[in-house]
C-alpha cells in the first residue's frame, strides 16, 4: 500500500511526458529555414505538372523509336569491342588504383604512418580524389592526355585511390597492435612490419574494399565515354548525337547487363573471401 | 659452465659474466607516476631469474628499462656489455636487440600467417633480414632454423598451420620459438604464462627453463605466480613499493618473504611459517635446482 502511494506520488511530481518531444528554438528555426528554401526551390527546378504532361507523349515517342533495339551484327560487334574496352578500363584502372592505395593508405594511417603529423598530406590528397566527381577527373584527363581509353583508365585510378586509400588507411589503423609491437620490439623496420604483420591481418578488408572498388569502377567506366574518355559510353553519346535511338537502346540494355553481372560477380567473390 | 681444463678454443664472443647490472636505477613516467627508485641489480650469465611483484609493482617497466625499450629517469644500466644511463644510443639499442629474445604475456603472433612465418619473423631486425617477413621468401638457412626452433618447442608438425588456429599454449610455444631463432644471449619473458591454464602454464615454464639451460641463455621472466617464481628459477628478485624487496637464490626464499611481496606487507607478520618456500610451495622439489 505504502509503496503504491509513493509510486503514484512520484508519478504526479514527474508529470506525464508530452506527446511530442519538445523542440529547441535553434532546431525550430532551422526547420523553418529548410522549409522555406525547399518551397522556393521547388518552384524553380521541379517540373511543373503541365510540362510533365506535355513531355509524356514525347517520352513515349522516344521509347517507340528506340524499339526494337538494334541487333545488326556489325553494330553488335562494334558494341562488343566497346564493352571489352570498358571492362579493360575498369580492370586496369582498379588494379593500379588498388596497388597505389596500399602505400597511400599506409602513409595516411594514424599510428602507423612514417610521416607523423604530415600524414595529413596523403589524407588530403585522398579526400581530393574522392570528393571531385569522376566525370570532372575524366574531363581533366581528356584535356591533358587526349580523347580515349587512357584518360578513362587514369580517371578510374584516381577514383580508386580516393575510395581505397581511405578504407585501407582505416583498416590498417584497426589492425591488431600486438604482433606489430612484438616485431617493433625486436627492431623490425616499418616496411617489414607492414608486410609481415599489418597487411596479412587486414587482407580480408583489403580484398573486400578492392572488390567494391572494381564494381564502382565498372559503373563509372560505362559513363566516362560521355566526355570522351573511352568505353561504351562513347558509343551511347554518338548514338544520341546522331539520333540512332535503336542503337542507344541496345547500348543501354548492354550497360544494364554489365553492371548487373558485375554486382553478382563481386558479391560472390566477397562472400568467398569473408 | 664448461668444466675447467677442457681443451677448447676460446669462443670469439666471450659471454660477459655479468649480463645485467644496474646502479641506482629509477623510473618515473612522464605523467608523474613513480614506479621504482634506487634499484641495484646484478644478474650474471646462465641464470634463470624470476622477477616477482604484485600487479603494478613495476615488473614490466623494469624489464623494458633494462633492455633499453623504455628510457629510465636516473641511474646506470649495463646490459650485455652496453652501458648507458636513461636510454641506449641507437647503435647500442641495435646491438642489444640482436642479442635478446622477447616473449610477452600475449604471444603477439600474426594470426593470419603460418606458424613457420611467425617463427622466421623472429629474425627481423637482424642485419639483412628484410625478407624474413614471410617464410616463402626468407633465406633457406633461416627457414631451416625456424623448423629446428619449432622442433625444440615440439610443434614442428604444425609449421604449416595458421597461427590463429593454435591453442593458447601452442601459440606461446611458437612465440618462444620466434625468440629462440634469434639465438639470444638473454631471453626476456614478461608474464609468459599469465593467461594460460595452470597445467599449460607449467608446461610453458618448463620449456623456457629447459631451453635456457640447454642453450646457455640467461632468462629473466616476470610472474605473479609464486610457484612459477620458485619452480623454474635459480634466483628470485622481488619488487615491492618501488624497491627491490629481496634478491635471493631460489632455495633461500622463504614463504613469508613471498607473502610480504604479494600482500603489500599488510599481513606479512601473520601466519606465514618460516620455512623455505621452495619446499612449501613445491612438494616435488625444484625441477631444475
Ligand atoms: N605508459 C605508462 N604511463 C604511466 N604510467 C604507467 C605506464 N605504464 C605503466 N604505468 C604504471 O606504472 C606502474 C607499474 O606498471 P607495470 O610495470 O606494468 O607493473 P607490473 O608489470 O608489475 O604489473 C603501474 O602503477 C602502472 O599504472
Ligand atoms: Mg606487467
Amino acid at each position: 500500500m505504502r509503496s503504491a502511494s509513493v509510486h503514484s506520488a512520484s508519478m504526479r511530481s514527474a508529470g506525464l511526458p508530452p506527446r511530442l518531444p519538445s523542440i529547441s528554438p535553434v532546431s525550430f528555426t532551422l526547420l523553418v529555414v529548410f522549409g522555406a528554401v525547399f518551397l522556393a526551390s521547388v518552384g524553380q527546378v521541379a517540373p511543373a505538372p503541365e510540362k510533365l504532361a506535355a513531355g509524356a507523349p514525347r517520352m513515349a515517342e522516344l521509347v517507340g523509336r528506340m524499339l526494337p533495339p538494334n541487333t545488326d551484327p556489325g553494330f553488335l560487334q562494334r558494341m562488343g569491342w566497346r564493352i571489352v574496352e570498358t571492362l579493360q578500363i575498369a580492370l586496369v584502372g582498379t588494379v593500379f588504383g588498388v596497388i597505389l592505395s596500399l602505400p597511400v593508405g599506409w602513409l595516411a594511417a594514424r599510428g602507423i604512418s612514417p610521416l607523423g603529423v604530415f600524414r595529413q598530406l596523403p589524407r588530403a590528397l585522398v579526400s581530393l580524389f574522392r570528393t571531385v566527381p569522376d566525370l570532372v577527373w575524366a574531363l581533366l584527363f581528356v584535356s591533358t592526355l587526349g580523347l580515349g581509353a587512357v584518360a578513362g583508365t587514369m580517371t578510374i585510378v584516381v577514383d580508386t585511390i580516393g575510395f581505397c586509400g581511405r578504407f585501407f588507411a582505416e583498416a590498417m589503423e584497426e589492425a591488431d597492435m600486438k604482433p606489430q609491437e612484438a616485431l617493433h620490439a625486436i627492431g623490425a623496420n616499418r616496411v617489414t612490419v607492414l608486410c609481415g604483420a599489418i597487411l596479412p591481418d587486414v587482407m580480408p578488408t583489403l580484398i573486400n574494399s578492392s572488390l567494391f572498388a572494381l564494381e564502382k569502377a565498372v559503373r563509372s567506366s560505362v559513363v566516362l565515354g560521355l566526355v570522351g574518355a573511352g568505353g561504351i559510353g562513347q558509343e551511347l553519346k554518338v548514338a544520341f548525337d546522331l539520333f540512332q535511338y535503336r542503337n542507344a537502346s541496345a547500348i543501354i540494355l548492354a550497360i544494364f547487363a554489365i553492371v548487373l553481372v558485375m554486382e553478382l560477380l563481386t558479391d560472390r567473390l566477397r562472400a568467398k573471401f569473408q | 659452465m664448461q668444466p675447467a681444463g677442457m681443451v677448447q678454443p676460446i669462443p670469439a664472443q666471450v659471454i660477459p659474466a655479468q649480463v645485467i647490472r644496474t646502479r641506482g636505477l629509477s623510473k618515473t613516467y612522464p605523467n608523474g607516476q613513480a614506479v621504482f627508485a634506487g634499484v641495484h641489480l646484478d644478474i650474471s650469465a646462465d641464470q634463470r631469474v624470476a622477477l616477482i611483484g604484485s600487479n603494478g609493482a613495476g615488473k614490466s617497466t623494469l624489464l623494458k628499462c633494462l633492455i633499453g625499450l623504455l628510457p629510465s629517469t636516473g641511474g646506470e644500466i649495463m646490459t650485455l656489455g652496453e652501458s648507458f644511463s636513461t636510454a641506449p644510443s641507437p647503435a647500442q639499442l641495435r646491438r642489444l636487440r640482436r642479442q635478446i629474445g622477447f616473449v610477452f604475456q600475449n604471444h603477439g603472433l600474426v594470426g593470419r600467417q603460418s606458424v613457420l612465418t611467425n617463427v622466421v619473423q623472429g629474425k627481423l631486425g637482424l642485419p639483412g633480414s628484410w625478407r624474413a617477413f614471410h617464410h616463402a621468401i626468407a633465406r633457406r638457412e633461416w627457414r631451416e632454423e625456424a623448423m629446428q626452433a619449432l622442433a625444440e618447442v615440439r610443434l614442428a608438425e604444425r609449421a604449416g598451420a595458421r597461427a590463429d588456429q593454435l591453442s593458447g599454449g601452442q601459440a606461446q610455444r611458437v612465440a618462444i620459438a620466434r625468440a629462440l631463432i634469434r639465438r639470444p644471449k638473454l631471453m626476456i619473458a614478461d608474464e609468459p604464462a599469465a593467461s594460460l591454464d595452470p597445467a599449460v602454464g607449467r608446461e610453458i615454464m618448463t620449456i623456457f627453463s629447459d631451453l635456457a639451460r640447454e642453450h646457455g641463455i640467461t632468462l629473466v621472466y616476470t610472474t605473479h605466480d609464486m610457484k612459477h617464481a620458485l619452480d623454474y628459477s635459480d634466483r628470485v628478485i622481488a619488487l615491492r613499493a618501488g624497491q627491490v624487496h629481496f634478491d635471493l637464490p631460489t632455495a633461500q626464499v622463504r614463504a613469508r618473504d613471498m607473502d610480504e611481496v604479494f600482500t603489500h606487507g599488510a599481513f606479512a607478520d601473520e601466519g606465514a611459517p618460516d620455512i623455505p618456500a621452495a619446499q612449501g610451495a613445491n612438494a616435488g622439489g625444484l625441477l631444475h635446482a
